[in-house]
C-alpha cells in the first residue's frame, strides 16, 4: 500500500511539478515577446483555482445534501457563482500577468477592393449576356419568388380567424341571467353594500368561461341620490346597484381597485381605478373616464332585483366590453 | 506537442492561415468595448439555463388544481399547467429556482449590457461608415432581445405575467385598421386566446427567437471582426489606417474568457442570492384577476410609462374609432425611438455630408449636436420609465400621483431639449477649452523652440558687432 502510494507520488511529482526546462530560442525569431516570469501572479493563479474547485465540490455537496440544509438556494448560487468568480480572476491575472502582454500595430483592412469589385461586376454582367430579353426575364423571375413566397405563407393563414371577428361582441349576458359569485352562489341585491365591490359572473358559467372578457363584472353600490347616469342609461341600476364590465377599456386588465371616498375633500367620488395604468371611471355618470388613459367609458350592465331579491341582467352592456379596436364605437354588445 | 496538434488540424481543415490570423486578430483595449461582449456571454447563459428550464416548463393553459404540498397558500388552486409547471420548477426541483432565477437575471443583464453598448456605439459615434450594417444588426437585435423578453416572462402565466400579455394584446388590438385581426389570428380569437397560443409563445421564446438572434450575432460579429473594431485616438500620431491593440492570443484571449465566466459567476450569484420575480407569491392569473402595484421588468418600465402618461381619447372622427389609445404609448412611442434608431446613421450622414470611412472614435464631445441630441432622446426615454414609477413614488413618498402624471406629461417635453441644449453646450465648452490649452502648448513649444534656436546659434562675431 505505501509502496504503491509512494509511486504515485513521485509519478505526479514528476509529471506536474517538473519545472520544464524551455528550448533556448534565438530572440530574433520570436512572434511574441520574451518577458520575465511572475512567480507571485502564478501562485495567485494556482490558489484561485484551488479555490474554485473547492466551491464547485461545495455546489455539489450542497446540491446532494439538498432539503436538509436551510437557504439550499441561496448557498448553491454562493457555491457556483464563486466557483465561477474564482475561475475568472484566475483568467483574467493569466491575461494580464503571465502572458506577455503586447501591443501591435497594423493595418487596417483596404476601404475596398476596386480590382475584386469590376471583375464581379463583370462575370455577372458577362454570364448574362444570352438573355435577349433581360428585363422580362427578371420580372419572371420577381413574379415566382413573389408568388411562391406567398404560396409558402399562405398556410399561416390558420392561425385563427383574421376576418371572424364577431366575438368581440358576443357576451354571455341574457336577460334574466343571475349574477353569482366565484363559487358560482346568486347574489342578492342585499348582499351589495356601499363603499365595498363585489366579483360576478353568469350563473352557470364553466371556469373556462369564466375568463371571457365579457363574462365577469364588478358590481358595486351608490346611494340613489348620487346617481348622475346619462338619459340613455336611465334603469340601468337595480335601485342604486351598478354592474360594469370588470375588464378595463383602455388595456384590458381587471378593474379591481374602488376608491369609495372616505375622505371627502380628498376624494369626493366614488370611482373605479384599474391598476395597470390607473384609468379611472367614474360609476356615479355611467362609468365616464375621469382620469387614466381611457379612451372609452366603461360598459355598463342593465340589472334588477327579481321578485326573491336576487340580482338579474336585464339585457346587455351599453357598448363592446374590453380594450379598444378600430371602429369599437360603431357597435353593440350582442348576446 | 503544439507544433504536432497544428499540424493535425491544418492538413484536415487547411485553416492554418485563417487560425494565425485570428490568433493575431487585434483587440483595441478600452473598458467600454466590453459591453458588448458581457451582452453575448448573458445570451449564452441565457441559452444555457434556458435549455434546463425547458426540461420542466409544461407549455399548457390547461386548468388544473395545485396538488404541491410544498406550497400551502397555493393548494387546491386552480391555476394553468404552464403556472403549476414553474411553481414546482421553483419550489420542489432542486437548483430549479437558482436556475430560473439565473435565466431571468441573465435576461435583465442582457438587455442592461444591449443599451450600455449601443450607448457606446452612439455617443463616440462607432455606427459610422464603414458599420452601419453591424449597428442595423445590433438594433435589430435589440428589439428582438426585448420581445423575447416580454414573451419569456408572459410564459409563465402568474397574475403579472397575464396582466402583461392583455397589455401586450390591447397595444396590439390598437394598431389601426389591421389590429383586430391581427390579434384575433395571432391569438386564435379573442383575449385570452385559444389553447393553441400557450404552444406558439413557447416555440417562439425557446426555439425562433433564440434562433434569430444567434443568427444576428453571428452576422454582427462577423462584420465586426471583417472590418476590424473601431479604436479611440490615444496619440497625435495615430491614424484611421493603423488599428493598435493586444492580440487575440495570447493577451485578449485569457481576459475575455474571463470576463465570461465572470459574467457568470456574477449572474449565478444573482440568481442565487437576489430574489427576482417569485411567482408563487403571485398567484395564477384570471382575466377578471389583477393586483395594485404592479410593475413589468425595468426594460418595459419605458412602455409602462408611456401608456400610463398619455391622456385619456381614443382618435375618433365623427364616432369612429380610428386608433385606440394603447397605440400611442405602446407601439408608436417605442416606434419613433426604434425608427429615430435606425435612421440616424443616415440621418447624421444626409446634415453632415459625412462621406468619410472612419476607424477612429469620436470622443462625445467631437460631436456636440450628435451628444446633444443624444442625451435629448435618451432623457426622453428615461424620463417616461420613470413616470412608469409614479405609482410607486405615490406610496413611498406619499406624491399625488395625479400631479406626479401631469408634471410628467409636461416635463417629458421641456426636460429633453433642455438637457440636450445643456449638453450641446457643455460640449462645445470643452472644445474650446482643449483649443485654448492646445494653442497654448503650441505657443509654450514655439518659445521653447525659438529660445532653443536662439542659444544655439554661434555667439555672434566681435568685429561684426563693431561696425
Amino acid at each position: 500500500m505505501t509502496r504503491l502510494r509512494n509511486a504515485i507520488i513521485s509519478a505526479l511529482v514528476l509529471l506536474l511539478g517538473r519545472a520544464r526546462r524551455r528550448r533556448p530560442r534565438r530572440e530574433e525569431t520570436r512572434i511574441v515577446p520574451p518577458q520575465p516570469g511572475h512567480l507571485a501572479a502564478e501562485l495567485a493563479v494556482l490558489a484561485l483555482l484551488g479555490l474554485s474547485s473547492s466551491c464547485a465540490i461545495a455546489f455539489i455537496l450542497v446540491y446532494a445534501l439538498g432539503d436538509s440544509i436551510p437557504n439550499e438556494t441561496q448557498f448553491l448560487g454562493a457555491a457556483l457563482g464563486l466557483a465561477l468568480l474564482c475561475l475568472a480572476t484566475a483568467l483574467i491575472l493569466v491575461g494580464l500577468k503571465l502572458v506577455p502582454s503586447e501591443e501591435v500595430a497594423e493595418e487596417y483592412p483596404p476601404h475596398e477592393h476596386p480590382h475584386e469589385q469590376q471583375l464581379i461586376a463583370e462575370v455577372i454582367d458577362e454570364s448574362g449576356t444570352r438573355f435577349t430579353r433581360s428585363r422580362f426575364f427578371k420580372l419572371g423571375l420577381l413574379g415566382a419568388g413573389g408568388t411562391l413566397g406567398l404560396a409558402i405563407l399562405a398556410p399561416a393563414v390558420s392561425f385563427g380567424p383574421l376576418f371572424r371577428v364577431g366575438d368581440f361582441l358576443q357576451t354571455p349576458w341574457r336577460r334574466g341571467r343571475r349574477l353569482v359569485d366565484e363559487t358560482g352562489k346568486p347574489y342578492k341585491a342585499s348582499d351589495i353594500s356601499e363603499k365595498n365591490f363585489y366579483l360576478a359572473f353568469p350563473e352557470g358559467t364553466s371556469d373556462e368561461e369564466k375568463e371571457q372578457m365579457a363574462a365577469s363584472l364588478v358590481v358595486i353600490r351608490l346611494p340613489q341620490k348620487e346617481l348622475r347616469l346619462p338619459s340613455h342609461l336611465k334603469g340601468y341600476d337595480a335601485n342604486g346597484i351598478l354592474a360594469y364590465s370588470r375588464i378595463c377599456t383602455h388595456a384590458g386588465c381587471a378593474i379591481t381597485l374602488y376608491r369609495a371616498p372616505l375622505f371627502q375633500p380628498d376624494e369626493p367620488r366614488p370611482a373605479l381605478v384599474c391598476p395597470c395604468h390607473y384609468s379611472t371611471f367614474d360609476p356615479a355618470t355611467g362609468g365616464t373616464v375621469t382620469f387614466g388613459p381611457a379612451g372609452r367609458d366603461l360598459p355598463l350592465l342593465p340589472v334588477y332585483k327579481d321578485s326573491k331579491g336576487y340580482l338579474r341582467a336585464k339585457g346587455n352592456f351599453d357598448g363592446p366590453v374590453g380594450p379598444s379596436w378600430w371602429g369599437v364605437r360603431l357597435w353593440k354588445a350582442q348576446p | 506537442m503544439t507544433r504536432r496538434g497544428v499540424r493535425w488540424v491544418d492538413q484536415r481543415t487547411a485553416s492554418a492561415p485563417l487560425l494565425r490570423k485570428a490568433l493575431r486578430y487585434l483587440f483595441p483595449d478600452h473598458w467600454s468595448f466590453l459591453l458588448g461582449e458581457v451582452a453575448l456571454y448573458a445570451f449564452v447563459v441565457l441559452v444555457a439555463t434556458g435549455i434546463y428550464l425547458t426540461f420542466f416548463f409544461v407549455d399548457s393553459t390547461k386548468e388544473v388544481v395545485f396538488r404541491g404540498d410544498y406550497y400551502p397558500p397555493l393548494y387546491g388552486q386552480k391555476m394553468s399547467e404552464a403556472y403549476a409547471s414553474v411553481v414546482h420548477l421553483s419550489l420542489a426541483v432542486r437548483a430549479g429556482l437558482l436556475l430560473r432565477q439565473t435565466h431571468h437575471w441573465a435576461a435583465n443583464i442582457f438587455i442592461a449590457a444591449i443599451v450600455l453598448h449601443l450607448f457606446r456605439i452612439f455617443f463616440t459615434g462607432a455606427y459610422r461608415k464603414p458599420r452601419e450594417l453591424t449597428y442595423w444588426l445590433g438594433v435589430t437585435m435589440l428589439t428582438l432581445a426585448l420581445l423575447e423578453a416580454y414573451l419569456g416572462y408572459s410564459l409563465v402565466d402568474d397574475l403579472m405575467s397575464g396582466m402583461g400579455l392583455v397589455i401586450g394584446y390591447s397595444v396590439g388590438l390598437a394598431i389601426p385598421f389591421v389590429g383586430q385581426n391581427l390579434m384575433n389570428w395571432l391569438f386564435d380569437g379573442m383575449f385570452p386566446g385559444s389553447p393553441k397560443l400557450w404552444p406558439r409563445m413557447y416555440i417562439a421564446h425557446v426555439l425562433i427567437f433564440p434562433i434569430l438572434i444567434g443568427l444576428l450575432l453571428g452576422a454582427h460579429l462577423l462584420l465586426v471582426a471583417m472590418r476590424h473594431h473601431t479604436q479611440f485616438r490615444r496619440t497625435k500620431a495615430q491614424t484611421e489606417h493603423t488599428i493598435v491593440g493586444v492580440p487575440a492570443f495570447p493577451g485578449q484571449a485569457p481576459r475575455s474568457l474571463g470576463l465570461m465566466v465572470g459574467t457568470t459567476g456574477i449572474l449565478f450569484l444573482l440568481g442565487g442570492l437576489v430574489q427576482i420575480n417569485p411567482i408563487w407569491l403571485w398567484g395564477p392569473y384570471h382575466t377578471y384577476s389583477s393586483t395594485n402595484g404592479a410593475q413589468p421588468d425595468w426594460y418595459l418600465g419605458w412602455l409602462i410609462g408611456a401608456l400610463r402618461l398619455v391622456p385619456g381619447f381614443d382618435l375618433t372622427i365623427a364616432g369612429y374609432t380610428l386608433v385606440p389609445n394603447p397605440f400611442w404609448g405602446g407601439a408608436a412611442f417605442p416606434l419613433v425611438v426604434f425608427g429615430f434608431l435606425y435612421l440616424w446613421p443616415w440621418l447624421e450622414r444626409k446634415f453632415t455630408g459625412d462621406e468619410a470611412f472612419h476607424n477612429l472614435l469620436d470622443g462625445p464631445r467631437d460631436a456636440p449636436a450628435r451628444t446633444g441630441i443624444g442625451v435629448g432622446v435618451v432623457s426622453w426615454v428615461v424620463l417616461v420609465f420613470f413616470a412608469g414609477s409614479s405609482d410607486r413614488v405615490f406610496v413611498t413618498f406619499g406624491l399625488s400621483y395625479t400631479g406626479q402624471i401631469w408634471a410628467y406629461r409636461i416635463l417629458v417635453w421641456v426636460l429633453p431639449a433642455l438637457f440636450g441644449l445643456v449638453a450641446w453646450w457643455i460640449c462645445k465648452e470643452l472644445q474650446a477649452s482643449e483649443r485654448v490649452v492646445r494653442v497654448r502648448h503650441e505657443a509654450e513649444a514655439e518659445a521653447r523652440l525659438a529660445r532653443m534656436r536662439r542659444s544655439s546659434e554661434p555667439p555672434r562675431d566681435p568685429s561684426t558687432l563693431e561696425s
